[in-house]
């Protein structure tokens, strides 16, 4: 039985496509991957991206506790501002990415991928366990079934909220965010994060409050071109930006080094969850590494599709994470993992497409880059 | 959803429309709906012969790829070369100028395994 976000009815209206999603029923796209996409990066998109797990961490030693379990430095934010990072085994691998939100200086908002809610809240319990008696009473409670998330995303996102809520979005910069009554609603979260690339906000409301806001915020942008987009348009908007998907670009058997999340890992701070592994591998060196492939010839470059050095198919050098025919450049892209030699920008490697040896070329990401007018 | 009725089909969702010895062949509206954004096409080269049932090219859409196959036996005459650079017609107009390729038959008992149009308005119907 799939499970329904609080805006089902809100996509049956629309007559979206649904699909099976991490056991979630949501609209893959309700008229055109291809025309959500272009509408996201050049008005805005509406996604229902509900199916995101939420915890509440809180307590006095709770900021010492996340910053022990999680890659990134966590001192470097305060309330209200959020920060990337990744939550990560001993050995480094990747268990999931994530936002931090602060609500607090004791109190935190995690949002996780739906597909990891449990690993996640099990590791989460598991670390905490072994270190209680150094930090007592944190707290971490998973309330993933009890919010709507929002994701309103699109150079015309700000003037579309604005009118809706009391507080100047302009005040709000990326990656940060405000708690506010707002919407008619008590608490909504709305913070300048997203995962398309172009500019716009992540709203996390009460369960029940999403269908009116959702409502409220089509309304006001039909006069702007808004449109509600799917999960294929988030995906590709995504794979424009490498972004990292969870279970293709990040898994247990990848390290942040590899990924080139390097950045979300802060190697200067005390203690974390995987350094010793991370501090080892950074010495060795990686052996593969995440890169951006154009492709020089048409085709659609997908998820699993292997790598050659060579045009006879000799040499197997990696394989496609995700790929797509890019709405925004109009070519196929894709990103990979190479063995280390063949990582260098403007290397030459064939992806195998279906039964085809299709020259590409490694390439600087991200793939799409915002104009002026954005 | 529109099903022409001059046309027969086939249950991989391609339409083959006769006149004379000469017939042209796309996919069908349906076909079109379920891949979705088309973005890539691959059809055979003019004179190519091909075999009822054999793979005779390639649509590709965001979403996903699937392969054509010829519902007759017979050689190429014509390609919709335009399309292969414009393969979003295919979204736009799979009934007409999406057409993909017109072949010469030489054995038009062949057609007679193909569905017809209550038939295959049926099977759609049955997916839906």
């Amino acid at each position: 039985m799939l499970k329904k976000t609080a805006l089902f009815e809100e996509h049956t209206k629309l007559n979206g496509k649904l699909v099976d999603f991490a056991g979630w029923n949501l609209p893959i796209q309700y008229t055109s991957v291809i025309d959500e996409h272009v509408t996201c990066r050049t008005k805005a998109g509406i996604f229902d991206v509900s199916h995101m797990g939420e915890f509440i961490v809180k307590g006095k030693y709770a900021k010492v506790f996340l910053n022990y379990l999680l890659t990134n430095d966590l001192s470097l934010i305060s309330n209200g501002k959020a920060q990337y990072t990744l939550l990560c085994n001993r050995d480094g691998g990747i268990i999931d990415d994530l936002i931090v939100y602060q609500l607090l200086e004791d109190q935190f908002l995690i949002v996780v991928n739906a597909s990891n809610i449990e690993n996640d809240f099990a590791q989460f319990q598991k670390i905490y366990s072994e270190n209680k008696t150094r930090w007592p009473e944190v707290e971490i409670l998973n309330k993933s079934d009890q919010y709507t998330q929002i994701a309103l995303q699109g150079p015309l996102a700000k003037e579309i909220l604005q009118p809706l809520v009391n507080i100047n979005l302009d005040e709000i910069n990326p990656f940060c965010f405000v708690e506010k009554s707002a919407l008619d609603i008590k608490n909504v979260i709305i913070a300048r994060t997203g995962y398309t690339g172009s500019d716009g906000f992540e709203l996390y409301l009460p369960w029940e409050g999403g269908p009116a806001v959702w409502q409220s915020i089509l309304k006001s942008g039909t006069s702007s071109g808004l449109k509600p987009c799917g999960l294929a348009s988030r995906d590709t908007l995504r794979i424009e930006m490498k972004y990292p998907l969870y279970g293709q670009e990040i898994t247990l058997n990848t390290t942040p080094l590899e990924a080139g999340l390097v950045w979300t890992v802060k190697f200067n701070k005390e203690d974390f969850v995987g350094k010793d592994a991370l501090i080892q591998q950074k010495s060795v060196g990686i052996t593969k590494k995440l890169v951006g492939l154009e492709l020089l010839q048409r085709g659609v470059p997908r998820t699993g599709y292997f790598i050659y050095s060579d045009s006879e198919e000799q040499n197997k050098i990696g394989y496609v994470t995700s790929g797509t025919h890019s709405p925004s450049l109009n070519t196929p892209i894709a990103i990979a993992y190479l063995d280390g030699e063949f990582t260098k920008l403007d290397s030459e490697v064939y992806i195998k497409v279906r039964n085809k040896l299709l020259p590409a070329r490694v390439t600087k990401t991200p793939f799409y880059k915002k104009t002026k007018e954005q | 959803m529109s099903f022409p009725k001059d046309f027969l089909y086939t249950k991989d969702h391609e339409w083959a429309q006769l006149s004379d010895n000469i017939v042209t062949i796309g996919i069908t509206e349906h076909a079109q709906n379920s891949l979705g954004d088309i973005v890539y096409l691959e059809l055979p080269e003019v004179d190519t012969n091909l075999n009822k049932g054999e793979t005779f090219g390639l649509v590709e859409s965001v979403k996903a790829a699937s392969d054509l196959y010829s519902p007759i036996t017979g050689r190429v005459i014509e390609v919709n070369k335009p399309l292969i650079e414009e393969p979003s017609e295919l979204n736009h107009n799979p009934h007409s100028n999406g057409w993909l390729i017109k072949v010469e038959i030489n054995n038009e008992a062949e057609l007679n395994d193909l569905l017809t149009v209550a038939d295959y308005e049926k099977l759609v119907n049955e997916l839906a």
